[in-house]
C-alpha cells in the first residue's frame, strides 16, 4: 500500500533556491523534531517543483534523525485505495490503527480530496488523531487548502493550522545549479553555456527543465557528438520559433531533405519514446515478466504474477514473487512425495497452480492417509529375545550382518528351516533393527498377506499405489515365501521388485521351509535369486537354546524358575522351539490347575503321562506358524486373519 | 502478438497507418524515413502503382536501439487507402499495436474519411479487436491548403472524433505534426504495454 521512499529524493540531492528556501527550512525543522514545530506542514507549488522531493526528503532526514521512528509515505490516492480496501475487507478499524500509529505521515498530492466526503472526514479524523498523539504529518498539495475545491471547511482550518509554505518557480541561477547537478548525476558533460541556454528558456518548471536536458542527452548519445550553445538551442526550439512550412514544396516526396523542421526530430522521438519506455519496462515489470516466463515454461500457472503487471504501482512486488516460488516450491515437494506414494494421482493439474495450494495439500493429505507404509515387523519378536546356541549360529551372525550393513553384505538373506525353529522370530527382530535406521521403511509380513494385498489392488485398480508402497521400502521381508508357489502374477511382481531393491541395496530377508531349489511352484528365476545371497539353516535347537528360551519364559512367570525344571525340560528331545514351548505350556497349565509351584516333578508327571492332563486348552493353537500363547510370550499379529483388513472384507463382502 | 519479449529483451511495435485513399499515410512514412539516420532504418518497402498510389503496403522498419536494456523497433506500416484493397488493409492490420488514422482534411474528402474510419472498426473487429481498446490516435492533414477547402482540427474532431482521442493536425508533405503523431501514438502503445505486458 505504501510507496517506498525513493532514495534519491534527500535535502542533499535538492537545489535550494530563493524561491524554495522556506520550504526547505521547515521541511528540516519538522524532519528534525518531529511532531513538535510545524503540525502539519502543508507545503504548495505547481506541478514539477519538488513537493515530492521535499517531501521524501523530511521522510529520509526524520528517519535518520530518529531510526526507530515509523514513517510513511503514499499518495493520497493511496491512501484513498488503502483505506477502500481495508473497508472492503472489514478492517476500517486496523486501517485507524495503523496510521494513527505513524509517527511521521507524509502524503503526497492531498488536492485529490476534490469530491471525496468520505476521505475528508476521514483524514480529518485522523489528523486530529495524529495532532493529540504529537505524530508529525506533512502534506504536499498544488494548490493552499482553502483554494483546494469542495474542502471541509474543518479540515481547511485544520491543514492551514500548521505552516502553509509554497514552493516558487526557481529562479535563473537555481536553474543553472539544478541543471549542473542532474548532468554530474546522469554523468553527462556539456560544452559551456549549454545548461545556461537551456536555464534561460525560462521555464518555470524543474520537470520540463529535465525533460529538456534528458533531450540533450540522449542527442548526444545518439550521435557522439557533443553539443554547444547553439545546438542545444536548436535542439529545444529556442528562439527559433520561426514560420514552419515554407521549406520548399514537393522536397519532401523524395524524403531526403525535407524542410527544417526544429533540430533533430528523430532524437527529439528517440528522447521521449526513451522516457515512456522506462516508464514502462520499469525494473519491477522486468523482474515479474521474467519470473511469469520462468514458472510458465515450468508448466505453473501464473495467474497471481500476471495480475501484478495489470496494476500500475503494486506494492511489495518482490515479496509476492519470492511468496509464489516458495509455493510453488512447496507444490514441487507435494507432487514429489505425491509421485512416490501413487504415481497416478501426482498428473494432477493442481499441481500446477499455486493459487490452488490449498487444494494441492488436501491432495496430499490424503494419499499420504490413503498409502499407509508397507505393514511392518511384529514389536513382539524383539532381536533381544532372540535365543541364540549352535543349532542357530549362522543364521544369527548372518542377521547381524545384515544389521551391520543392510544390502550390502547378504542380500538376499533366506532363512530356512522346518516350522517352529524361530525363523519368523528372527525374520521380525531382523525388521525390528532395521526399522530404527533413519527414514526406514520396512516392508515385513507374510507371503500370504503379500499375496492378498496385491490380489486386493488388481481388485481395486491401484496397482501402481500397491508398487509405489512396496518400492519406497528401504528393506523387505517376507514370510514363508514358499507361500507364493503357483502365484504367478505374484511372482512376476517380486521379481521385479527384488531386483529394483536390490539394485538400490535395500535389505531383502525371506524364510522358507527349505532350499529355495527344492521348494515346488516357485519359479527358477525366484529361486535362483533367493539362492543368489545366504541361505542360512536353522537346525533343531540344541541344549543352550532351549535354556535360554525356557529360562526367558519361565522368567515371565516367576522370579526364580526352579533350575532342576530347566534342566529337565532342556535334555528332554525337542525337534522345535515351538515343541518345547508347548510342553513347557503343558507344566505350566497344569501347575495352574492344582494351584501347585513350577518344579520338575510336575514337569515329569505332566510329560510322562502319569498325572491327569488339564482339561483346559493350554497350549495354544497355531494360526499360520506361530503359537498364540495364554502366557503372552509370542503373538504375531500379522498373522490373524482377523488383522489382515482386506481378507476380512473379501471375506464379508463374499457371505454377503 | 507479444509486444515485449522479457526473455530476448526485445520490444517490437507494429504501428498501422490507416485512412482514405490520398490522405497521405505513404507522405508521413516518407517524412519519417528521411528524418531517421541511415543506421538506425531499414529498406523501406514501397509498392506503389505507377501513379504513385500504394498497391500493396509501405513497411518502414526502425530501430530506436537499446531503451532501457531492451533493444527497441518500430514497424511503420501504411494501408493502401482504395476501396477495393480491403483484404489488403485486414493482412496489414493483423496484428497491430497501434493504428494512426491519417485523415483528410478537404471539406469533400469528408465522407471517405468516414467510411475509413468505419471499416478500420469493422477490419479490426474481424481480427476480434475493439476499435475502443486498441491505441490509435488521429491526424488531420493537409491543413497547409487554403482554408476555404479544408475543415478545421475542431471541425474534424466533432466529426471524426467521437471518441475523444489524441488528434493532430498535420502537413506531412513538409513534417509539420508527422512526429507529433508519432510519438502520440508512441505513447499510446507503450503505456499499454506498461499496463498488460505478459500477453
Amino acid at each position: 500500500m505504501t510507496s517506498a521512499l525513493n532514495p534519491k529524493y534527500s535535502f542533499d540531492s535538492f537545489v535550494v533556491g530563493a524561491a524554495n528556501r522556506l520550504a526547505v527550512t521547515a521541511g528540516r525543522t519538522v524532519a528534525e523534531n518531529p511532531g513538535s514545530a510545524y503540525n502539519p506542514l502543508f507545503i504548495y507549488s505547481g506541478s514539477g517543483l519538488g513537493k515530492t522531493h521535499l517531501l521524501m526528503a523530511v521522510g529520509h532526514a526524520a528517519k535518520k534523525v530518529a531510526p526507530a521512528l515509523n514513517i510513511e509515505y503514499l499518495t493520497l490516492d493511496e491512501y484513498v485505495e488503502a483505506f477502500h480496501a481495508a473497508i472492503a475487507a472489514g478492517q476500517g478499524d486496523a486501517f485507524r490503527r495503523r496510521f494513527q500509529n505513524v509517527d511521521v505521515l507524509l502524503v503526497d498530492d492531498v488536492q485529490f480530496l476534490t469530491n471525496r466526503k468520505e476521505m475528508q472526514s476521514e483524514l480529518l479524523r485522523l489528523t486530529e488523531a495524529l495532532q493529540v498523539g504529537g505524530h508529525q504529518m506533512v502534506l504536499t498539495s498544488d494548490r493552499p487548502p482553502p483554494d483546494i475545491a469542495d474542502l471541509d471547511e474543518r479540515l481547511i482550518s485544520r491543514l492551514s493550522g500548521g505552516l502553509v509554505v509554497d514552493i516558487g518557480a526557481p529562479d535563473y541561477e537555481t536553474r543553472v545549479a539544478i541543471l549542473r547537478r542532474k548532468a554530474e548525476e546522469r554523468g553527462a558533460k556539456f560544452e559551456p553555456g549549454v545548461l545556461e541556454t537551456v536555464a534561460d528558456a525560462e521555464s518555470g518548471n524543474v520537470r520540463e527543465l529535465m525533460g529538456a536536458l534528458n533531450r540533450l542527452v540522449a542527442f548526444q548519445a545518439v550521435n557522439d557528438r557533443s553539443i554547444n550553445a547553439e545546438t542545444a538551442k536548436q535542439l529545444l526550439g529556442i528562439g527559433a520559433e520561426a514560420a514552419p512550412g515554407d521549406g520548399g514544396k514537393g522536397a519532401a516526396r523524395e524524403g531526403a531533405a525535407p524542410a527544417p523542421r526544429s533540430g533533430d526530430e528523430f532524437g527529439d522521438f528517440l528522447a521521449d519514446v526513451t522516457v515512456t519506455v522506462g516508464k514502462a519496462v520499469e525494473a519491477w515489470r522486468a523482474r515479474v515478466g521474467e519470473a511469469v516466463l520462468r514458472w510458465e515454461g515450468e508448466g505453473y500457472r501464473t495467474r497471481r504474477l500476471e495480475a501484478l503487471l495489470e496494476r500500475d504501482t503494486p506494492a511489495a512486488v518482490d515479496q509476492v514473487i519470492t511468496a509464489f516460488t516458495q509455493d510453488v516450491e512447496r507444490l514441487k515437494e507435494l507432487e514429489a512425495e505425491v509421485a512416490e506414494l501413487d504415481p497416478q494421482a501426482a498428473g494432477q493439474s493442481v499441481f500446477r497452480d499455486p493459487e490452488r495450494l490449498g487444494e494441492a495439500e488436501v491432495v496430499a493429505a490424503k494419499v499420504r492417509d490413503g498409502a499407509a507404509p508397507p505393514p511392518g515387523p511384529s514389536a513382539a519378536f524383539p532381536l533381544g529375545a532372540y535365543a541364540v546356541g549352535p543349532s542357530n549360529e549362522v543364521a544369527a551372525s548372518a542377521a547381524r550382518a545384515v544389521l551391520k550393513q543392510p544390502g550390502k553384505k547378504y542380500n538376499p538373506l533366506v532363512l530356512v528351516g522346518k516350522s517352529g525353529l524361530g525363523k519368523t522370530h528372527l525374520l521380525n527382530a531382523i525388521g525390528l533393527e532395521l526399522a530404527r535406521g533413519k527414514r526406514a521403511v520396512v516392508a515385513c509380513l507374510s507371503t500370504q498377506a503379500f499375496v492378498d494385498e496385491l490380489i486386493a489392488a488388481i481388485d481395486g485398480d491401484r496397482v501402481d499405489w500397491w508398487r509405489a508402497r512396496y518400492r519406497r521400502a528401504t528393506a523387505l521381508l517376507l514370510d514363508d515365501i514358499h507361500l507364493i508357489a503357483g502365484k504367478e502374477r505374484t511372482q512376476e511382481e517380486l521379481f521385479n521388485l527384488f531386483n529394483l531393491l536390490q539394485d538400490k541395496e535395500r535389505q531383502l530377508v525371506f524364510t522358507a521351509p527349505a532350499q529355495p531349489h527344492t521348494l515346488p511352484g516357485l519359479e527358477e528365476r525366484i529361486a535362483s535369486r533367493l539362492a543368489g545371497g545366504l541361505v542360512a539353516e536353522l537346525k533343531e535347537p540344541d541344549r543352550e537354546v532351549k535354556r535360554a528360551v525356557l529360562e526367558r519364559m519361565l522368567g515371565q512367570h516367576s522370579a526364580s524358575p526352579d533350575p532342576a525344571l530347566v534342566d529337565y525340560l532342556a535334555d528332554r528331545p525337542a525337534d522345535s522351539v515351538r515343541g518345547l514351548v508347548g510342553e513347557l505350556q503343558r507344566v505350566v497349565g497344569a501347575a495352574a490347575a492344582q494351584d501347585g509351584p513350577l518344579t520338575a516333578g510336575l514337569a515329569r508327571e505332566v510329560l510322562e503321562g502319569q498325572a491327569p492332563r488339564d482339561s483346559r486348552r493350554s497350549a495354544g493353537f497355531r494360526t499360520s506358524g506361530i503359537v498364540v500363547s495364554s502366557l503372552g510370550g509370542i503373538k504375531s499379529r500379522e498373522k490373524m486373519v482377523w488383522d489382515w483388513s482386506d481378507v476380512a472384507d473379501r471375506v464379508i463382502e463374499e457371505f454377503r | 502478438m507479444s509486444l515485449v519479449n522479457f526473455t530476448t529483451r526485445e520490444i517490437t511495435c507494429k504501428i498501422v497507418y490507416y485512412g482514405p485513399g490520398r490522405s497521405g499515410k505513404t507522405t508521413n512514412l516518407h517524412y519519417i524515413y528521411g528524418r531517421v539516420p541511415d543506421s538506425r532504418r531499414g529498406r523501406m518497402v514501397s509498392l506503389a502503382t505507377q501513379t504513385d498510389r500504394t498497391l500493396f503496403f509501405d513497411f518502414l522498419p526502425i530501430d530506436l536501439g537499446q531503451i532501457s536494456g531492451f533493444s527497441t523497433r518500430f514497424q511503420l506500416y501504411t494501408v493502401p487507402g482504395q476501396v477495393y484493397y480491403n483484404a489488403t488493409r485486414r493482412l496489414v492490420l493483423q496484428g497491430a499495436d497501434g493504428v494512426v488514422f491519417v485523415g483528410d482534411s478537404q471539406a469533400r474528402q469528408l465522407d471517405e474519411n468516414l467510411e475509413s474510419l468505419q471499416n478500420l472498426q469493422s477490419n479490426l473487429l474481424e481480427h476480434g479487436v475493439d476499435i475502443r481498446t486498441i491505441p490509435l490516435v488521429l491526424q488531420y492533414n493537409k491543413q497547409d491548403l487554403p482554408r476555404e477547402l479544408i475543415l478545421s482540427p475542431a471541425d474534424l474532431d466533432d466529426a471524426l472524433n467521437f471518441r475523444s482521442l489524441p488528434s493532430f493536425s498535420a502537413d506531412a508533405l513538409h513534417g509539420k505534426g508527422v512526429f507529433e503523431t508519432l510519438k502520440g501514438i508512441s505513447e499510446l502503445v507503450l503505456k499499454k504495454l506498461a499496463a498488460g505486458t505478459a500477453a
